[in-house]
């Protein structure tokens, strides 16, 4: 019942989004404002057709109707309902479901706050041909209301998912992706139009700002499930699928700073254009390369080639599209010409760090792409390591973070030179003697990497305390990340682990702090069963804390997980993941001390909060003009 | 050369430092840092020089598994069915690790043909198998059949 509904809904939404993107174009060339207008009501319909399916999926998941095949493969009568009604985006097909849902929220919100743009049915009838795109996917090769055999019980959630912070990072991550195709399809709509003015800058900012924040959020939410569930103490580990969520991120840092650009001074709407374009292609690659099955990782659900062929396609047919409309519009378009300005200028310093974020996002692309290319072309099987991405990352990291706390603090136009060194040697000195005394003092060594970076840090957060009052967004972003640049870069080199075979009673010493091993007792949760063990952590005499790691065995899908017992706080973290047992009494541990760690999610939040100011603040003109007479 | 035209120049001149630089760092970097990917077979019949960083991957052989009576030291060996390869290891196993399951070992080859492995990967995945690996199995299931 619930499976033919669901089915009848895609269907039905199927149909709405081809109306949506056919009749508005249509409307377009024939001049018929009728036609135009259609495509709001048929995004309306669309968008409550999915909503349905969506929501008798969840049900489905709710009541454990085993007579799906996908929730038969991805739920079980003994998986708690949190985790069932999630369970919807645990695999392949749901997650699909989960975009397209997304998406039609984000034209469902573009519809509404941007009902007076005078692009509406253009954009309208993108987003419709997109949507009607993935619904095709959705439906011909991943239905999720496929009927299942009867009598089957439940194969259970894949036991890595079974997480809090599982719940919210796929959603936050999808709306993050699917928000630059509302970016992407405005200005597609301006192209066609050729009418990339202020209005189309400012709304496309708008919407990828909003999308950036949304990605930020999941990004950070990710390196947090992958640090305190797979055990290794690892916030990143540049593995594919990571950097398929990095790299619309990279690029979608460089749009929405070169669209600040375009928006108040004019300047460089070619790159902007096609920084949105970009952006979209790097999220349709990133849903490829995670869903397609070619790279093999805890995301990857499917292996089914006809998925990825069809991914490939689609992504080949609508970038080649939105180039060629790029191409042939772009150069007839007339816009008034931009305000000049001088190499020492923010205009300079905006446009040197999107070109640095580019190249950024380009190595990381190779890196990603190099191994699938090799293969492809069979000339073997290699992996390009973490020592890659970290050495190619490092000295461009450091030039962006110069531009960083030089940029803001430029006027737009021209700056003088010697004002400008005026207005931050001091800052600059202050700042690395003191990152410099702090890390000698820590260490008792001089590492030039961690000097560098953390003085660089400081510099930024000293450089722009005087723009919190102006522009709160923007400073708070960027104190973010010197924030988790610093918790990246100390973490690496305060760090301490130790792997140890252990039996109760023994203690370990790591950092300043003792880890004794009381005892082990079994334990048996709602779908699983294991071992609990207790570890109390003394510093000198005084006690810290009780930790309490676990071993667990999945009973459906016979699956070994290690739980993790952290200690968190602000400035250092303790970690234990138990090992193995060895034999009668004796296991394998693994413990670590881990230092400003938190300082990297704390900040991945603030650079978010940033990007909700700064999509807050409407009065930026104002602000700005009113920081740039403070500057000079 | 008017104002727009010297913009343009900055624009390029950027563009081509930026880019300029990130080669020669990529270059520098790639040759570093490639791990060549081998099935037990392929390593037995190549002549990797020793030091040399490596990834293995293949089965787990049963009844392979031999812990160190003291510390976290193990010996297992790795089979695609043709070839073994004994690997060393110290440290704390994955979870998935098993015996007759996939697994990959990062490390280097000593002269005695051991791998020396600094990291052990078992994927979250039982059905999981490194590409060529399970590529050499079917064909090898084909024949036994």
């Amino acid at each position: 019942m619930l499976r033919l509904l669901g089915e009848t809904c895609l269907f039905l939404a199927l149909a709405f989004a081809l109306l949506q993107s056919v009749l508005p174009l249509w409307g377009y060339y024939r001049c018929n404002p009728y036609a135009l207008l259609a495509g709001r009501p048929c995004m309306l319909g669309q968008f409550i057709c999915v909503l349905l399916a969506y929501g008798l999926l969840t049900t489905a998941f709710g009541i454990n109707d085993f007579s799906i095949l996908y929730v038969a493969a991805n739920s079980h009568p003994s998986l708690p309902l949190m985790y069932r009604l999630t369970a919807v985006w645990g695999a392949h097909e749901g997650s699909i479901l989960l975009w397209i849902f997304i998406l039609n929220g984000w034209s469902l919100a573009f519809t509404y706050f941007e009902r007076s743009y005078i692009n509406l049915p253009l954009v309208l009838a993108t987003l419709g041909i997109m949507s009607a795109c993935f619904l095709c996917f959705l439906l011909f090769t991943s239905n999720p209301f496929i009927l299942a055999p009867p009598y089957l019980t439940g194969n259970d959630l894949n036991p890595l998912l079974q997480d809090p912070g599982f719940v919210i990072h796929p959603p936050m991550l999808y709306t993050g992706y699917v928000g630059f195709a509302v970016a992407f399809a405005i200005t597609q709509a301006a192209l066609l139009r050729g009418t990339l003015d202020t209005d189309w800058a400012r709304i496309t900012r708008h919407f990828a700002m909003a999308a950036w924040c949304f990605l930020t959020f999941g990004i950070t939410l990710g390196s947090w499930w992958a640090y305190r569930v797979l055990g290794w103490g690892g916030f990143w580990f540049w593995d594919p699928v990571e950097n398929a969520s990095l790299l619309p991120w990279i690029a979608g840092t460089a749009l929405i700073h070169v669209l600040v650009l375009t928006e108040k001074r004019g300047v460089a709407k070619s790159w902007s254009a096609l920084l949105a374009i970009i952006c979209f292609a790097l999220s349709l690659l990133g849903t490829f390369l995670v869903r397609s099955g070619v790279l093999i990782s805890a995301h990857t659900f499917a292996n089914d080639p006809k998925r990825g062929l069809f991914l490939l396609i689609l992504l080949a047919i609508l970038l080649t599209a939105a180039l060629s409309i790029y191409m042939i519009r772009m150069p007839k378009i007339q816009t008034r010409p931009p305000e000049p300005f001088t190499p020492i200028s923010r205009e300079t310093g905006l446009l040197a760090n999107s070109a640095l974020l580019t190249v950024a996002m380009l190595t990381i692309l190779l890196g990603t792409l190099y191994p699938l290319i090799v293969d492809a072309l069979h000339l073997g099987a290699v992996s390009v390591g973490a020592p890659y991405f970290n050495t190619v990352m490092l000295p461009l990291l450091f030039i962006t973070m110069t531009i960083m706390g030089l940029g803001p603090l430029c006027a737009w136009q021209t700056q003088s030179a010697r004002k400008l060194w005026q207005l931050v040697s001091k800052n600059l000195l202050l700042s690395y003697a003191s990152a410099a005394l702090l890390i000698w003092y820590f260490t008792g060594t001089v590492d030039f990497t961690a000097i560098v970076s953390v003085g660089l840090s400081f510099w930024i957060i000293l450089s722009l305390r005087g723009s919190l009052r102006f522009l709160k967004g923007m400073s708070l972003a960027h104190f973010g990340f010197a924030i988790l640049i610093m918790g990246i870069m100390l973490s690496a080199l305060l760090s301490q682990e130790r792997e140890v075979r252990i039996k109760p009673g023994d203690a370990v010493t790591l950092g300043p702090y003792q880890f004794v091993f009381i005892s082990t007792k079994g334990e048996v949760g709602a779908n699983y069963r294991g071992i609990q063990a207790a570890f109390e952590v003394l510093k000198q005499t005084r006690h810290i804390t009780n930790l309490y790691p676990e071993k667990r065995i999945y009973t459906v899908r016979e699956m070994v997980m290690t739980k993790v017992a952290i200690h968190p706080a602000i400035f250092r973290d303790l970690y234990i993941a138990l090992g193995e047992p060895l034999n009668d009494n004796d296991w394998s541990v693994r413990i670590y001390y881990k230092p400003f760690i938190r300082w990297i999610w704390m900040g991945g939040l603030l650079m978010m909060l940033g990007g909700i100011l700064a999509l807050w603040q409407r009065k930026t003109l104002t602000s700005n003009a009113a920081w740039s007479a403070h500057v000079t | 050369m008017n104002k727009i035209h010297k913009q343009r120049l900055y624009y390029v001149s950027l563009l081509i430092i930026g880019l300029s630089i990130a080669t020669g760092l990529i270059l520098y970097a790639l040759k570093q840092n490639m791990n060549a990917f081998l099935t037990p077979s392929q390593l037995a019949a190549s002549t990797i020089p020793r030091n040399h960083r490596l990834r293995l991957g293949g089965m787990v052989k049963r009844q392979s598994i031999k812990r160190d009576p003291q510390g976290l030291g193990v010996t297992f060996v790795v089979t695609d069915l043709k070839s073994d390869i004994t690997v060393r290891y110290t440290g704390v196993l994955p979870d998935l690790f098993r015996e007759g399951k996939g697994v990959i070992a990062l490390g280097t080859l000593t002269s005695q043909g051991i791998l020396m492995a600094q990291q052990i990967l078992a994927k979250h995945d039982e059905n999981y198998m490194p590409k060529n690996v399970s590529q050499v199995m079917a064909d090898k299931t084909t024949v036994n059949h």
